[in-house]
């Protein structure tokens, strides 16, 4: 990559800047937040922000700021995990496609409609009703969403690069398709799936949070965007900063790791050097 | 053209099979006994005993699953749990309300994004494209209950314009039910139409960086007539595959929006059978959906030949 080029890309600065920040703010939530987030103080309930609470308060009185931060956790917990399931088995059943062609591949690529026929939010559904609500099952759900995704990125790039000379000629001088896989393949697909991989962790955490906010995500005590979206609900006309912040992060999170795939996507195409 | 017809329905019925074959899967992974999980843990044996044979728990898996299969061919889904109706019934009067739900979503949100997608791709570059650009980029990023909460505190909380949930039915009167989905419609469909925008931008800029672009260009033909006449027919590919799986997007955020709004579609529906255990409401819901979604992506790809001859003849 080149550095000199990816500073003067503007989405590539602020959508790292962003990221970084609230990967700071997560990190930090763990040693150091306002206020506990398991502190009721019924007294200072649905308060406006304010300097004690610079986001305000919600209906429990628990500070929404120190909310906001550890739920942070939650979001990059659940993201991350969904897109490792999701890339980890995904694109080795592309590269696999790409690398065997024929009846493998027909087979791999309809069981990827299958997968693609369940939305998240319908794989939750169904899991919840089996074995019940929780972050875990979230990720699971999330997760095998991404497969198909992963999995159609690896296999028609790699389908390119097969038919490309510097493989061929692996070819030629007896290497097996694994290692050309491994040794040829794959080093040229990295930046595509990094880029892939930035784009399906922003989805992962508009997923998690629309699973909160139904129930279907993490449960209580853990503080999550979505459900402090959903508890705000109710409160919609008594206290509409308890709305308000939760979703803010959730756009800045997700428009930080936008920018971040968009200037990725310009940085490490190599068409674009 | 028939050939691939042929070709892509035949995948499209062997796909929803599987997915038939996943989803009653489901019923047989539940821990326990369904009719027991069903009913409780204080339920007498006798009542566990009726459930299941009402459910026709002790014939085999196979007969179980060409059975349940059978009847969803004929359109007897089972009897719900709960409400102690056939599960069509209830369905078809969900879909009453999510259908149209979706319907004006995606109508909304293709009305948009087109016209802001082509006038971008037309100023590119320019201070209006950039402008275009940066709020569909936000647009992308905000998630669509957070955008219906908002549009409940500025419209119904605070001006009082329209109701802040619930749905009146059909039965009392259009006007009044329509006006219930204004909202949730539009908090469907802008998060929608900015994905949209963003994709409709692209794929016409990548056509007019073609050869025959140029040529028509170079021909006499004006930049308008260029951009309608020969770009947009041939942008219209990638813009219909992210029709096809927003729909999918669409019925996922219908489930969530119809939470935001008290609305009785099949949103309301499904998440009402988890807490109650209506597993047979589930999987007539989930199946339901899935169908639709794969004969919305079956269009999809139908309508690829006709917006593109090239592609009929291949098999």
């Amino acid at each position: 990559m080149n550095i000199g080029k990816a500073l003067a890309n503007r989405s590539f600065c602020v959508g790292l800047i962003v990221t970084s920040l609230i990967a700071l703010v997560a990190l930090l939530s763990f040693v150091w937040a306002p206020y506990p987030v398991g502190a009721f103080d019924i007294a200072g309930k649905l308060k406006p922000p304010s300097a004690a609470h610079w986001l305000g308060t919600d209906h429990f009185g628990r500070d929404i700021l120190s909310m906001i931060m550890v739920g942070s956790r939650n979001s990059i917990a659940v993201a991350s995990v969904s897109v490792a399931i999701g890339a980890g088995i995904g694109v080795p059943l592309g590269l696999w496609g790409a690398a065997t062609g024929g009846f493998v591949d027909e087979v791999l690529m309809r069981l990827n409609d299958l997968v693609f026929a369940f939305p998240a939010l319908l794989s939750a559904v169904m899991i919840t009703t089996v074995f019940g609500p929780g972050a875990i099952n979230a990720i699971i759900a999330i997760g095998i969403f991404n497969i198909p995704v992963f999995a159609r990125v690896a296999r028609a790039a790699a389908l390119s690069l097969w038919s490309r000379e510097f493989v061929i000629a692996a070819g030629a001088i007896g290497k097996s398709p694994a290692l050309i896989t491994r040794d040829h393949i794959l080093p040229n697909l990295a930046s595509l799936l990094i880029v892939q991989a930035t784009i399906q962790f922003s989805l992962g955490i508009l997923a998690e949070a629309g699973l909160s906010y139904v129930g279907l995500g993490s449960q209580p005590p853990m503080p999550s965007w979505g459900r402090m979206l959903f508890e705000a609900q109710t409160m919609i006309g008594l206290a509409p900063h308890m709305a308000l912040f939760p979703g803010l992060a959730i756009v800045i999170t997700v428009l930080g790791l936008n920018l971040l795939g968009d200037g990725l996507h310009d940085v490490l195409d190599p068409r674009f050097q | 053209m028939l050939n691939y017809t042929t070709k892509r329905a035949l995948i499209a019925i062997l796909t929803l099979l599987a997915a038939s074959l996943v989803v009653f899967a489901m019923l047989e992974i539940v821990p326990g006994d369904p009719a027991r999980l069903m009913l409780g843990m204080n339920a007498t044996e006798d009542a566990v005993h009726n459930l299941q044979e009402q459910m026709g728990l002790n014939q085999p898996l196979a007969i179980r699953y060409f059975s349940w299969l059978g009847g969803l061919l004929t359109g007897d889904l089972g009897r719900s749990y709960t409400y102690s109706v056939p599960v069509f019934d209830l369905i078809m009067e969900r879909v009453a309300v999510s259908l149209p739900l979706a319907a004006i979503s995606l109508a909304l949100s293709t009305l948009i994004a087109l016209p802001v997608g082509i006038f971008a791709a037309s100023k590119r570059g320019k201070f209006s494209d950039t402008l275009a650009m940066g709020v569909t980029q936000v647009g992308v990023a905000i998630p669509n209950f957070w955008f219906a909460l908002l549009l409940v505190y500025l419209f119904a909380v605070t001006l009082r314009l329209v109701p802040a949930g619930g749905f009146p039915g059909w039965g009392a009167g259009f006007g009044v039910s329509l006006k219930s989905l204004i909202l949730p419609s539009i908090a469907l469909a802008l998060p929608q139409a900015a994905i949209l925008a963003r994709v409709t931008r692209s794929a016409l800029l990548e056509v007019l960086g073609e050869d025959y672009i140029r040529t028509a260009r170079a021909k006499g033909l004006s930049k308008r007539q260029v951009l309608y006449r020969h770009a947009l027919r041939n942008a219209l590919i990638p813009v219909l595959t992210i029709l096809g799986l927003q729909f999918g997007f669409l019925l996922a955020g219908t489930i969530i929006i119809e939470n935001v709004f008290y609305l009785p579609g099949l949103g309301r529906l499904v998440f009402q059978a988890i807490t109650q255990r209506d597993l047979i409401v589930v999987e007539g819901v989930v199946m339901l959906l899935i169908a639709t979604l794969i004969l919305v992506n079956l269009l999809v790809d139908l309508s690829y030949a006709i917006v593109d001859p090239r592609l009929r003849g291949r098999s």
